[in-house]
């Protein structure tokens, strides 16, 4: 439940940084931010810091590295959330 | 790093480098100069018979010191390799323009910086005039890292 709670939330945060051409309906797990999604590498950071302050957690550049789907990210949040 | 060294590491040259000098740097915001001199070729079609400085012009350089100048300072801080390849690109621009800028003036350039995060440096910048008039003020962000040979 917890899991599906991070992905609409995610969801969520990311919805602002798409393009025109991408909808919010066009996410799904497997979701590679920057290939699929058409996000630029200046907006991840964003959605890296809104993540952050959501989830209230910091993220490190070895996270930011590791961060290219959005399976990736429900599994940084919930990495850090447990390690809170 | 001193001012000199930061702006040898501009990767800009004449006719698109809009730094002459920086009088302030430290890691929360950068302050210079430059003299927009009267023979610069945009002069001749901005606008036909009336040279103005343009406004991308104008936010070329605020971002050239207030934020690749800022970013170079702020990559000099942190233990990231030094080579040589700086890597640079805008990423948004948010400008409001208040007076013109016209041909021979000189204009003063400071920055605020609001995050600098994985490489993003996203900034307040302002310029003002030779009479301390506010000429334009906004945000940019901009990516900016270097890169390792071939990436």
């Amino acid at each position: 439940m917890k899991e599906e709670n991070y992905y609409q939330q995610l969801k969520g945060i990311v919805k602002p940084y798409l393009p025109e051409d991408v909808t919010v309906d066009d996410i799904s797990p497997d979701s590679h931010f920057i290939n699929e999604l058409n996000i630029n590498s200046a907006n991840l950071v964003d959605i890296v810091l809104d993540v952050e302050d959501a989830f209230e957690i910091t993220l490190e550049n070895d996270d930011m590295d590791q961060m290219q789907t959005v399976n990736d990210a429900m599994a940084i949040i919930d990495k850090k959330r447990r390690s809170k | 790093m001193d001012v000199i060294k930061i702006i040898e590491k501009l990767p800009y040259a004449k006719p698109f480098l809009f730094v002459d000098n920086l009088s302030h740097i430290d890691s929360s915001g950068a302050a210079g100069s430059f003299c927009f001199q009267k023979d610069l070729d945009f002069y001749e079609g901005h606008f036909k018979q009336l040279p103005v400085t343009p406004g991308v012009i104008l936010t070329e350089c605020c971002a050239q010191i207030g934020l690749v100048c800022l970013g170079i300072f702020l990559l000099s801080e942190t233990l990231e390799t030094k080579t040589n390849d700086l890597a640079v690109a805008f990423s948004s621009s948010q400008m409001e323009f208040y007076l013109p800028v016209y041909p021979g003036e000189t204009v003063y350039v400071s920055s605020e910086k609001l995050y600098f995060r994985f490489n993003k440096l996203k900034c307040k910048v302002k310029m003002h005039n030779a009479a301390r008039e506010l000429v334009c003020k906004g945000e940019l962000a901009g990516m900016i890292k270097y890169s390792t040979h071939g990436a």
